[in-house]
């Protein structure tokens, strides 16, 4: 007896498990049963799992009977015309989408010629094993599945055109590139996915070599020039939002131009920008600290006396200003109401990034690499007919990598910029190498994408030739204007008073355990001490008790609170952390009484 | 200058002795002297300088390349059978200092006499333990009789070497309440009757213990393999037992070893523990592939083993033995350490690193290490 579960749940047994499977194939291949449902037969376990369910992955695949693929040439026939619709291929049997655990009894030919009569399927198309991303890389059956597969990854990340829309939109930490492209060297997925309407990347020429050793490891030099007539530009964009809230005691935030009287008032350049309603205007030029929507809040904790005085003195700043290290133009303003009913203003500011150095770009076979050397235009190489690289990658990045793919569609991009036409590098299905070399030999190049090139800073002719052609780059979202961070002094925490933490709060970059311990081994005892000078504090200690005095600012005079004022009190120099944990200790009822002695 | 010969009491021993093998005999004793200078600066050069953080220094230079460690070891497949934990997990386990380590093995050599394949495996077989269960080949229970009668596997016990006498001693000493009897192939155990009756659980209890009796080889290996190694035979093992093993007449002492390192230190000594520890970190090391200087080893080795018993770097081992509240408080655990630390009263006298650096004091190491020796005159 084999049990028998519908999506999951056991509903019954019965005694032909392989005639019941069958039944439900045949019956859906007719399309009697919902092309929907998935059987499965574990003979291990001796269950049939029915499924009907949502969420599982399904692909289809062409039905094969006797070896012979039920995708016949008449049927084939019949579609090019437009006669059968892809609904009818699937009722008909003709097609069938799979799951997983039904894909586990059938045996898939990968394309026609090697079919067989023990298979039970056939593939659609060899490049319908990839993803919509992985299909987008070009001549990919040539690099290693793992270079494939970051390539896929990085054009996630590529800056584009990614909505129709976006002059309205208020999205957060967006870019829009300048001047996409097509790519040149395409697949057929570019043709289906309709890339051709939101591109994401740009035509350029590439050249193989070193430049300076400014090169090395991954990094990439870029020509100034491109960069001038527009390559890797694009405009970031970062909204500004500010909310009138409102508290408890019919208590309200207030945008306008802060009143001078406001408690934590910044200046009165600071804010230059703001229009009579306390918002900013477009097409301002802002920089860090500007405020971009004026704000004023109630005070946090009501005392009796301010209930009944609400002056400006009693409020308290809370603009919206531009972040640290952050500049830009004000595109758009919206003033609207949320679901709650208050004013909620939003600002979005714009900010034009053209490639600079640290900049992140990459290929669409995972050469991912980061800008090390803008280079002027005169100063790049260039080749005998006079073309001048926009970029110039390492060769120390291919060999370990074996992204080949990387190499062909150099050639490809330069068949196709030469040429004027697509090449279509679709995996599995691609132009030849050799078709494309023929052609790049017929357009009177040398048919390995080598050229002869000269030094643009001496003229020299250099000694070797250069592989060079034309290639899709993509710029990706990582900018360092978006990550460049440094401090020297700036913010601390409120209870350990030492740095903040991270970027965004301007924080300190932290000397952890292990960096300690590198001083230590060093030696470096008094360069530790300095380096962990970040929240010294000088404090009184009673000699008698051994407990944290009091210093009284007003007399000038030291006092015990425990031992009194005639207690001998003396001052010592220790991270505020540590008087900190001895506060924690006296929590915890614990007495650390601190012995003082004269260390000379 | 130094003097003639001076160098042989300044330099170790082991310089000295390599300086008179290099140096040819015609060598004239000025000369001797003049190159013995030159050895004794080097090597005061190369000594360790007071204030070095050897400490540190050794934990980095250990735990760098340890990153780079294959975390799980290959399974060795086919002939060797024998399968030993190395790599990070064995380091582990030594430098925890845990009593049960997951594959304690023996490499046993054997005395010259018995450097023959027949003699070795013939060892090999009374090594291995032994137990009722694998010298017999059927197990019954008479219940109205309350006998339990067990038939003998005679081809085994030839191979195992196990005379009938042999099997009697080792099952009187099973227990008084049961009697043997052998009959041909037939061990009877009859259960003598005592005060209370005993149930049918009471037999069947006691048939389970007899099945795992001890009859003959070292308690605790329970595989043997006879290997050879370059021109001898030895006899590696799985599981261990230094004492019993060192007891018996075909082993050669001076070189059978364990790597079980609580067994070598209650056998052998702290010493030879120390040197154990050494031994088998260095080991994993090597087969590892890394490179990493001795002494930063024997310098664990040596904390571990100081006082006198091996101790694991943990926080129940050498953690627990630091003197300062606020360095063992650093190291996992701290509110135990504190809470204890107040009920006793106790002083931390901040004199090494880690409290110096909360305090952010100069760590007494390295610039941080000398003091000023005359005193200040008050002004």
């Amino acid at each position: 007896m084999t049990d028998v579960y519908l999506t999951g749940r056991f509903v019954g047994t019965i005694t032909n498990p392989v005639e019941f499977l069958t039944r439900i194939v045949e019956e859906r291949r007719k399309g009697v049963i919902s092309s929907n449902v998935n059987v499965h037969y574990d003979e291990e376990l001796d269950e049939l799992h029915v499924e009907n369910g949502k969420g599982r992955l399904r692909r289809p695949l062409i039905v094969v009977r006797d070896g012979r693929p039920m995708f016949s040439e008449g049927v084939m026939k019949k579609v090019e015309e437009g006669q059968v619709s892809w609904e009818e291929l699937v009722n008909t049997g003709v097609v069938e989408y799979l799951d997983a655990a039904e894909e586990e009894s059938t045996l898939v030919a990968f394309s026609e010629e090697y079919l067989t009569p023990e298979h039970t399927h056939l593939e659609m198309a060899p490049f319908d094993m990839f993803g919509l991303c992985t299909s987008l890389v070009p001549y990919s059956n040539f690099s290693a599945a793992q270079k494939v597969n970051t390539g896929s990854k990085n054009q996630k990340q590529a800056l584009g055109f990614y909505a129709a829309n976006f002059m309205v939109r208020m999205d957060m930490d967006v870019s829009l590139i300048y001047t996409p492209q097509r790519p040149i060297v395409r697949t057929i997925m570019h043709k289906l996915s309709n890339y051709d309407k939101h591109p994401s990347g740009q035509n350029i020429v590439v050249a193989v070599m070193s430049y300076r050793g400014y090169n090395m490891d991954d990094a990439t030099v870029l020509n100034k020039g491109s960069i001038d007539f527009g390559f890797g530009r694009s405009s970031y964009y970062r909204p500004a939002i500010a909310e009138e809230l409102r508290y408890s005691g019919g208590l309200i935030d207030e945008i306008c131009i802060p009143d001078k009287e406001v408690k934590g008032y910044k200046s009165e350049h600071d804010y230059r920008f703001l229009e009579g309603d306390g918002i900013i205007f477009p097409e301002a030029k802002v920089a860090e600290g500007d405020v971009v929507i004026g704000k004023t809040s109630p005070p946090r904790f009501l005392s009796s006396m301010e209930q009944y005085n609400l002056a400006a003195e009693s409020r308290r700043e809370s603009s919206v200003a531009m972040r640290h290290g952050e500049s830009g133009i004000i595109d758009l303003v919206i003033i609207t109401e949320n679901g709650e009913g208050n004013k909620l203003i939003q600002v979005k500011v714009r900010d034009q990034r053209c490639p600079e150095i640290g900049d992140k770009f990459t290929s669409r076979h995972g050469q991912k690499g980061v800008v090390g050397l803008i280079v002027p235009k005169a100063d790049m190489p260039f080749t005998a007919s006079g073309i001048v690289p926009d970029l110039i990658f390492s060769p120390h990045s291919v060999p370990t990598r074996m992204t080949i793919a990387h190499l062909i569609e150099l050639i490809g991009g330069k068949v196709g910029a030469l040429a004027g036409r697509y090449i279509d590098g679709t995996a599995f299905d691609a132009e030849p190498e050799e078709a494309v070399r023929q052609e790049l030999l017929a357009l009177g190049f040398r048919d390995n994408g080598v050229e002869t090139m000269y030094n643009g800073v001496s003229g020299e002719q250099f000694k070797v030739g250069i592989f060079i052609g034309n290639m899709y780059y993509l710029k990706l979202k990582h900018m360092v204007a978006n990550k460049l961070h440094s401090r020297a002094r700036g913010p601390v925490q409120l209870l350990t008073r030492q740095p903040t933490e991270g970027r965004a709060k301007e924080g300190g970059l932290r000397l952890g355990e292990m960096e300690k311990d590198t001083f230590v081994a060093h030696g470096a005892a008094l360069l530790l001490k300095e380096r962990f000078d970040s929240d010294k504090t000088r404090i009184p200690v009673c000699e008698e008790c051994g407990l944290v005095a009091v210093y009284d600012e007003f007399k000038k005079r030291a006092y015990c609170p425990i031992c009194g004022d005639n207690a001998e009190i003396n001052f010592i120099e220790i991270p505020y952390a540590f008087k900190l944990i001895l506060d924690e200790f006296k929590s915890m009822c614990i007495y650390p009484k601190l012995v003082l002695k004269n260390k000379y | 200058m130094t003097k003639e010969r001076d160098y042989e009491t300044r330099l170790p021993e082991k310089l000295a002795k390599e300086i008179r093998r290099i140096l040819p005999s015609s060598a004239s004793k000025k000369k001797i002297s003049e190159i013995a200078g030159e050895v004794y600066r080097e090597y005061k050069d190369m000594k360790v300088e007071p204030g070095e953080a050897v400490g540190i220094v050794a934990a980095e230079s250990i735990g760098e390349p340890g990153t780079q460690m294959t975390l799980n070891t290959f399974h060795f497949a086919g002939v060797t059978e024998m399968n030993v934990t190395l790599g990070l997990p064995r380091i582990i386990e030594i430098l925890d200092g845990r009593r049960l380590i997951t594959t304690p093995t023996m490499e046993i050599y054997l005395k010259k006499e018995y450097n023959d394949k027949e003699k070795v495996r013939g060892v090999a077989l009374s090594i291995k333990e032994a137990h009722l269960s694998e010298v017999t080949s059927e197990f019954s229970i008479n219940i109205p009789e309350a006998k339990i009668e067990v038939k003998l596997d005679r081809g085994k016990m030839g191979e195992l070497k196990i005379s009938e006498s042999v099997l009697l001693k080792a099952l009187k000493r099973v227990g008084k309440t049961i009697s043997v009897d052998i009959k041909d192939d037939l061990l009877i155990f009859k259960i003598k009757k005592g005060k209370e009756e005993k149930g049918i659980s009471e037999v069947y209890r006691i048939k389970e213990k007899l099945k795992a009796t001890h009859i003959s080889g070292v308690k605790g290996i329970p595989h043997v393999l006879p290997v050879k190694k370059e021109r001898e035979y030895i006899i590696l093992t799985a599981g261990s037992n230094l004492k019993k093993v060192l007891e018996l007449k075909e082993v050669d002492a001076t070189r059978a070893v364990t790597n079980d390192i609580f067994e070598i230190e209650s056998t052998l000594g702290i010493e030879a523990a120390r040197q154990a520890i050494i031994n088998e970190v260095f080991k994993v090391i090597e087969n590892q592939g890394l490179n990493i200087d001795i002494r930063h080893i024997m310098l664990v080795a040596d904390t571990m083993c100081v006082n006198g018993r091996v101790k694991g770097i943990t926080r129940y081992g050498v953690v627990r033995d630091k003197a300062s509240t606020l360095a063992r408080a650093s190291f996992e655990t701290p509110i135990n350490h504190i809470f204890d630390a107040s009920l006793k009263g106790e002083v931390d006298n901040l004199n090494s690193v880690i409290e110096n650096v909360m305090l952010n004091q100069p760590v007494p190491i390295g610039t941080g290490l000398p003091g000023l020796v005359t005193k200040v005159r008050d002004a």
